[in-house]
């Protein structure tokens, strides 16, 4: 299986359901002409045309004005929100608009509807560039959210995100473009809503997703040099949350942690560990601790801003910490 | 499976209730959506409808108890059924209950060894009665309840002491290979405790007197909302009194403390109609009698003895009145006339060394008065610590006739006559 990388493997999964479905375009700031802020519809524009293919203003909400109208008359338009964070300025569109209109309108009509989202931070962009709001978004029913940790997931995920005929939030993380990772060619489709366990173990259990995924990975094989064999499940999917083998894993070691890198406070963490003493109190031996992004806003300088983000040694510390 | 039935949230704002009278007593059938209880929120009175069928096992709560919202108030369940002990027991039967079970294990040979490392606990609640104390995860608890094991006998080594998984498991394997170890918590034998001369219950059956009081008292304290209101004499002057008038009187005439209260109520309540009434449909017949009531102890139970026209009658007269009526109930040849005709009741337990305590009112009466003792206290007069005469005395009042305000106000008029005797003889 050839290794790529996120890059390829998105650009992968768009192109290969453009061409099989002509009702499928892309519109955003820069997609078009430049190919993408990080360049992942690269040759697109050439290869599919301006119709196809559509750069917009710098209009957040007029992007997700058009998406969502044009979902509504049966196209399957891909969003490309620049970073996450401008999400924020097409918000009524996305969370009252496409998350409720099937809903609202009965089911009259449905909104095969793929927003992608670059957020995440540690690239230095400042605080108002590098939130991590993705709980904020799992929030509301009638959205999905979506967020990779791998290559081949983004790639099987995202090609079933675009033949979903329901509104799909996108996230992908910012810093992770570069990873490498074996990626099936040709077909592969990974179910929306199913949580994985991406590596096993016996001691304790990591529930993670998108970044925190490559972090606890590399957390893992730290210690695994001390005999902690750590499970993670990787949640993939934050709505329609599958929960069941993160409580598979739990009845099996007992301790837990979730990281994110999310804020901590009404975060992804929380959900799970809520729905963890729900589904499997009698199987608690430690408090589950949270990893999570400092309660601040990110900062610029690079020192800081690391400082705040949740790194390796904190996983570590945290693991150790619920195996007391 | 035995259901707890907690005091109900029946508004928004409702905190408590009061439990004011039992439909369902202990040991009756009861269907879903009978009414178990009524209760008195501060707006309304309100039935509280049994969200389980069966037999009503136990009231946690007594009559006229105040209840916090969700608190528990009764057990229903099916007949015979046993129920765990987890809840508060408040009612006197529940305590005869608990005193008895307390008992039990200390009259049975104690266990001197197990063939456990770890105790077996004796029942489920065992785990459940220590989990409060002991600090254990919730999957050790688990563990531990499942094999049947006390966790308050496991040694926790987890963060400050807390049981974990591994020191469950690592108690049974112990226990597993071991055997013949003494449990870890000591079960050391009672060697000072005195055992009752008899274990045996003993079934006394009741007298009609007694059958009487019971029905006539579930009757007022089911039926009449009470409140108290206690207030405390100085009876410094009035025990003067009496010693210089009882100095001119043959033994046999000597004035009781209690005559003067007699006479000091009947002139109060003549200034108080209001509680010297009774409620009879939507009206207050207030009576244009002034009858004390005076309770007297008889073999198997009391009687109220009643003063006619108190108000009226002189010390002395009161006294004898009272003297002849008293003797003649106690001997059980009681005159029709002795008894009837109440208007207004007293009980006076100050002879049995009683600070303060409430009585139930005497149907059809609206109340009554519980008189405590009168003793020589330290009290503060202008800045000075000094010896004085103190009694204290409890109205009860049906509040459908009263309110606190009168009441207390009548308590003070009554302070007028006690803590100035004279006032009674002009």
């Amino acid at each position: 299986m050839a290794k790529i990388t996120m890059r390829e493997a998105i650009s992968q999964a768009l192109m290969e359901e453009m061409d099989r479905d002509p009702a499928v375009f892309i519109l955003g700031e820069e997609v078009g002409v430049w190919g993408g802020t990080y360049a992942v519809t690269k040759g697109f524009y050439d290869k599919y045309g301006p119709e196809r293919v559509k750069d917009t203003p710098i209009a957040e909400n007029a992007i997700l004005g058009a998406a969502i109208g044009a979902a509504m008359v049966g196209q399957r338009p891909i969003a490309e929100l620049m970073t996450i964070n401008f999400a924020f300025s097409a918000m009524d569109y996305i969370v009252n608009q496409a998350a409720k209109l099937r809903y609202m309108f009965g089911g009259q009509f449905t909104l095969p509807l793929v927003i992608r989202a670059v957020g995440g931070g540690g690239r230095q962009l400042g605080a108002t560039h590098s939130q991590t709001p993705d709980a904020i978004f799992a929030h509301f029913p009638g959205l999905k959210v979506v967020s990779p940790g791998t290559p081949a997931d983004a790639k099987g995920l995202l090609k079933s995100a675009i033949r979903s005929n329901d509104p799909i939030l996108f996230i992908e993380h910012a810093t992770m473009y570069q990873v490498r990772g074996e990626v099936p060619e040709g077909e592969y489709l990974i179910p929306i809503g199913k949580s994985k366990v991406q590596r096993e173990g016996s001691d304790l259990t990591i529930v993670t997703y998108c970044k925190g995924l490559e972090l606890s990975m590399k957390a893992a094989d730290e210690l695994a040099k001390e005999g902690i064999q750590a499970e993670i499940v990787d949640l993939r999917t934050l709505r329609p949350l599958d929960m069941e083998p993160v409580i598979e894993s739990f009845k099996k070691t007992n301790r837990a942690i979730v990281v994110e890198e999310g804020w901590k406070s009404y975060g992804v963490g929380a959900e799970v560990v809520s729905r963890i003493y729900e589904e499997a109190f009698d199987y608690v031996d430690a408090p589950i601790l949270r990893v999570a992004q400092k309660e601040v806003p990110l900062p610029y300088n690079r020192t800081l801003e690391q400082a705040a983000l949740p790194q390796v040694p904190d996983i570590i510390a945290a693991a150790k910490e619920v195996l007391k | 499976m035995a259901e707890t039935i907690n005091m109900p949230k029946l508004g928004f704002d409702m905190a408590e209730g009061t439990l004011v009278r039992w439909v369902k007593q202990v040991g009756e059938e009861i269907k879903k959506g009978d009414v178990l209880a009524e209760i008195e929120t501060d707006k309304a009175t309100v039935e509280v409808e049994s969200p389980a069928s069966g037999v009503v096992l136990q009231h946690i709560v007594e009559q006229g108890t105040v209840v916090p919202v969700n608190a528990p108030i009764a057990v229903v369940g099916q007949a015979g059924e046993k129920i765990s002990d987890q809840s508060p027991v408040i009612s006197n039967q529940s305590k005869v209950e608990s005193r008895k079970s307390d008992v039990a294990p200390q009259t049975q040979p104690m266990p001197v060894s197990t063939t456990q490392a770890v105790s077996p606990a004796d029942s489920s609640s065992a785990v459940h009665g220590q989990s409060s104390v002991v600090k254990a995860s919730p999957l050790a608890k688990k563990i531990a309840k499942d094999n049947n094991v006390n966790l308050a006998s496991i040694q926790g080594t987890g963060p400050g002491g807390r049981v974990v998984r591994k020191d469950v498991e690592a108690a049974l394997a112990g226990a597993a290979q071991t055997s013949d170890v003494r449990p870890a918590t000591p079960l050391a034998p009672i060697t000072n405790y005195q055992l009752p001369i008899t274990t045996e219950d003993k079934v006394v059956p009741t007298t009609k007197l007694r059958q009487a009081i019971g029905r006539r008292l579930v009757e007022s304290k089911t039926t009449i909302p009470h409140f108290y209101v206690t207030h405390e004499y100085k009876m410094d002057a009035l025990m003067e009194m009496r010693k210089q008038a009882n100095a001119f009187l043959p033994d046999n005439e000597k004035l009781s403390v209690n005559d003067f209260i007699v006479k000091a109520v009947a002139l109060a309540l003549r200034q108080f109609p209001n509680l010297n009434a009774t409620l009879k449909g939507n009206e207050i017949i207030q009576f244009g009698h002034v009858n004390v009531g005076v309770a007297v102890t008889v073999p198997g139970g009391l009687m109220t003895v009643v003063v006619k026209d108190a108000d009226a009658k002189p010390l002395r007269q009161i006294s004898g009145e009272i003297k002849a009526m008293a003797a003649r109930a106690r001997e059980g040849k009681v005159k029709p006339e002795d008894v009837e005709g109440s208007t207004f009741s007293t009980s006076n337990l100050g002879m049995y060394d009683v600070d303060e305590f409430i009585a139930i009112i005497n149907p059809p009466e609206a109340a009554i008065l519980a008189i405590g003792s009168a003793k020589e206290v330290p009290v503060v007069e202008s800045g000075q610590i000094k010896i004085g005469w103190r009694m204290k005395a409890t109205i009860s009042v049906d509040h459908r006739v009263s309110d606190g305000a009168e009441a207390a106000q009548f308590m003070q008029k009554l302070a007028e006559f006690l803590e100035n005797p004279v006032r009674m003889l002009v």
